[in-house]
């Protein structure tokens, strides 16, 4: 085979090709159409609980009447992380758990939706921060290390934004930006504001069609192939510029970077995003135009094979996704929802069953024979919880430079240093999403990571 | 099965009732039987396949072809120290089975007994480590080898060498091995010579052929040592194309040997499965193997003995090497966890093994004390590999900030 310099570097473009070889790609039923549909639900919630570490304070109370884009929630230890109300209408209940915490804060949206008036301005980076502190758009900017809302004190040394979803059941970003080059552009512009380094897009060497990403302008843009976690942010980062002890980068979605540009281009708070809804138990998977915050009841109305009681509804994907009920409402920071089935009930000598329908990275299940078969997988641990025998199999889906179980371990005995020393300010829980999926002693490891993350932000701040 | 299910639920004994016992018998028994409807709760909402039973399982599938063969190869042996080579296959099954079954059995039951105990008593569940450690115990052991004392190194090996590190996952040394090495130092004459490796045991009319030695290959060898080359023509013609130890018999297996380790051909077979399945670490079996060729051929190359001038291949067909090599360096628990890390832990494994064996020849099996050196070793390994990581990261920092 002659060799193939354009597997290096794309000529089009100079941009630099990363090729991820490690990983795995988890192939589901229910891959949403390449179609749209709108949803204005009547009800659109923000949950608190999408932002961990915050200290949630409302502005406006039960049965107050908000605008899209009328902050109602603020952190109490982050002055700039203001959250804003996707919708205009009345709050309708702030719903709360044990201790009172702050689960839910509803909003009943208007029939016409009624656009907060702000007052963007970009000269600077004070100026910028001031802005989208104000308009409720800060908490779309994440930071590692610690995986918490971006700190304003604190100029990154990149901002990193990827332009594709490799998770099973991931929305296509390409589809879901379609037509918003102008809002796109404007996000970036105003993000490299933010920063004294480059802002990053990072693109699927051939996925990657839109010229919403292709034609970027001010950013590096990198191109990535490979298996699912190409398409993660933070592996991402570990390929083009890994993070070090000290340093700060910030990571924002990227039909946030619309949201904001919108914003900076028209002065109003529009939520609008575009989510897939797929899985297997879904009877017309496709896409939803709607807004942040959105219930997904009108969505699986009619839309479901089984009942209702019988599956179980994730906002995200089916490794980083968050259970929400039948009526619940889309995260913050997501673009997905999948319905998977419920997987309660229990399989007879399930340890020696060929299993045609379970998925193995191992080749333990004849399913490896089955090529490019797509999966029903159900939400089964497939096993219980065991002490880590099975060594390699985390290196086979990690590919950012970092030696996961040493770190899994490390953070279970609460080994601060040894944590730091091993990198844990470069990943984040979904960087383990993986990870914790091929896991054969079924160990929760996103919990573990986020814990060490808290560990260590309490020892290092 | 909806019923077996409703009755084992009827069953279930109260956790922490009177007797924990009751429980986990009960719970080992209901996860053996029905793959718990248990669903993801935190985390990811779909999980592999994978569990530590089916891994564990697909190690055992993967000792049939060595157990069959070691079978039948106990009950040939007999018949051919009996004179009797041509006695039908069936007898030979029928004799190995009267042999090694027994054997089987007693480690299983006394071993999965004191899992059971512990689990009890520290309120987990029965974890499935001693599965395959269970059928390596007696794979690992000469045939002749008395029944108590397979159940005092399976006792020494879970709760010494396993349960004293806080059970399945946390040991050091591979517990099966480390019930061989028991029986090897405690009891010696039961573990080496030339009078356990075969079963001369008689009925009427039969008596043992004359010739007859019992020794194994590596038996033979160490006699050479200390003499000039070229002194023991006897022993080398045995390992010549038409001796009893030749490379083709050495590869197939009908050798005298511990039970499951004679066939490299049996044990290739499970090497296939365990690679197939991903279950087993082919770097490590790779590396091993290279480790014994390498230190073979440099032992060929300065020979000054019969022992050393052993063609390499030769050396690491026959005694434990191959059996070694598949089930016990690649047992992931005690071996090198790191990628790297297992590169080194293999070859100097499998180099070990030929050095001990030929160095100290009062230690044939120089294999299972080079997996047991080399579990000791391990930590320290993945010690310099995770440094080296560590360092890495700090170096990439420096730069930055110069």
């Amino acid at each position: 085979m002659p060799f193939n310099f354009g597997e290096f570097i794309n000529l089009n473009s100079m941009s630099k090709v990363y090729k991820v070889t490690k990983g795995l790609d988890i192939k589901l039923e229910g891959v949403a159409d390449k179609v749209y549909e709108s949803a204005t639900p009547e009800t659109y919630a923000l949950k608190p609980t999408d932002f961990h570490g915050i200290f949630p304070k409302l502005i406006h109370r039960e049965g107050d009447e908000v605008k899209a884009g009328t902050p109602i929630l603020y952190d109490k230890y982050n002055e700039h992380a203001r959250f804003a109300s996707p919708v205009s209408g009345e709050i309708v209940e702030v719903k709360r758990g044990a201790k009172r915490k702050m689960l839910e804060v509803k909003i009943l949206a208007d029939k016409e939706l009624k656009y907060e008036k702000g007052d963007p301005k970009d000269g600077s980076r004070e100026e910028v921060i001031e802005t989208m502190s104000n308009a409720g758009l800060w908490p779309f900017l994440k930071q590692r290390p610690y995986d918490v809302i971006a700190d304003a004190e604190v100029t990154p040394k990149s901002i990193h934004i990827s332009a594709f979803d490799t998770a099973p059941l991931g929305a296509d970003l390409d589809f879901c930006l379609h037509g918003r080059e102008k809002d796109f552009q404007r996000g970036l512009d105003v993000l490299s504001k933010l920063t004294d380094g480059k802002v990053h897009l990072n693109v699927h060497r051939i996925k990657t069609t839109s010229e919403v990403f292709r034609n970027a302008k001010g950013v590096q843009i990198n191109e990535f192939e490979g298996k699912h976690p190409s398409g993660l942010v933070g592996v991402q980062i570990n390929k083009v510029d890994p993070i070090n002890k000290g340093e700060n980068v910030w990571t924002i979605d990227a039909q946030r970077v619309a949201v904001i540009g919108r914003y900076f281009n028209e002065g109003i708070y529009d939520a609008s995003i575009i989510v897939s809804l797929g899985g297997s138990r879904v009877e017309k998977p496709r896409y939803y135009k709607t807004l942040m915050g959105a219930s997904i009841k009108d969505m699986v109305k009619d839309n479901l094979t089984d009942s209702a009681d019988d599956l179980r509804f994730i906002s995200g994907n089916p490794l980083v996704g968050d259970a929400i009920e039948k009526d619940g409402f889309i995260g913050y920071y997501h673009n997905s929802i999948c319905v998977l089935p419920e997987g309660d009930s229990p399989q007879f000598l399930g340890w020696i069953a060929p299993n045609f329908d379970k998925f193995s990275m191992s080749r333990t299940f004849f399913s490896w024979m089955q090529g490019g078969k797509r999966y029903d997988l159900n939400t089964n641990t497939n096993g219980e919880e065991r002490a880590f025998v099975v060594t390699g199999q985390y290196d086979k889906v990690m590919p950012m430079d970092i030696l996961p179980q040493q770190l899994i371990k490390s953070i279970i005995v609460e080994d601060v240093e040894q944590m730091e020393l091993l990198g844990i300010y470069e990943v984040i829980p979904e960087d383990f999403a993986l990870c914790e999926y091929v896991c054969t002693s079924k160990q929760d490891l996103q919990q573990i990571v986020r814990k060490g993350l808290d560990i260590a932000k309490e020892e290092l701040g | 099965m909806k019923a077996l299910e409703n009755f084992m639920r009827k069953m279930e004994p109260k956790k922490d009732g009177k007797l924990p016992l009751a429980h986990t018998i009960w719970d080992g028994t209901y996860t053996f039987l029905f793959t718990p409807g248990e669903t993801t709760k935190n985390g990811v909402h779909i999980r592999d396949g994978v569990d530590l039973k089916r891994t564990m399982f697909t190690v055992i599938i993967a000792l049939i072809p060595a157990l069959l063969f070691g079978i039948w190869n106990t009950g040939h042996q007999h018949y051919v120290a009996l004179g009797m080579d041509s006695a039908p296959f069936w007898d030979k099954i029928l004799f190995g089975l009267i042999k090694v079954l027994p054997l089987v059995i007693v480690s299983y039951a006394v071993g999965l007994g004191v899992e059971f105990l512990f689990s009890a008593s520290k309120g987990h569940p029965i974890q499935e480590g001693f599965l395959v450690s269970g059928m390596l115990i007696p794979l690992c052991m000469p045939v002749e080898v008395p029944l108590w004392m397979v159940a005092v190194a399976t006792i020494f090996a879970v709760v010494i060498g396993k349960e004293v590190f806080g059970g399945t996952g946390m040991n050091i040394l591979n517990p099966a091995l480390t019930a061989r090495a028991f029986l090897f130092f405690a009891y010696p004459t039961k573990m080496s010579g030339d009078k356990v490796w075969v079963s001369t045991s008689t009925e009427a009319g039969q008596s043992v052929a004359d010739g007859f030695t019992g020794a194994t290959a590596l038996g033979d060898l160490a006699t050479t040592v200390g003499q000039p080359m070229g002194q023991n023509a006897e022993v080398v013609s045995k390992f010549g194309s038409d001796g009893t130890y030749s490379l083709f018999n050495a590869f197939m297996g009908w050798i005298p040997g511990s039970v499951g380790e004679t066939s490299a051909l049996a044990i290739l077979i499970g090497a296939a499965i365990l690679l197939i399945t991903g279950i087993g670490s082919w770097k490590i079996m790779l590396s091993f193997l290279v480790g014994g060729l390498v230190m073979g051929g440099i032992f060929n190359a300065f020979a000054v003995n019969d022992f050393m001038e052993l063609n390499p291949l030769h050396h690491v067909l026959i005694g434990g090497f191959m059996f070694g090599m598949v089930f016990m360096a690649t047992d992931p628990v005690s071996a090198a966890q790191t990628n790297t890390g297992k590169w080194i832990y293999g070859f100097l494994g499998g180099l070990f093994a030929i050095m001990i064996r030929v160095f100290n020849p009062a230690y044939p099996e120089g294999v299972m004390l080079a997996i047991l050196f080399m579990n000791v070793m391990a930590p320290m390994i993945d010690h310099y590999v995770v440094q080296s990581n560590i360092k890495k990261r700090q170096k990439r920092a420096q730069v930055v900030a110069a």
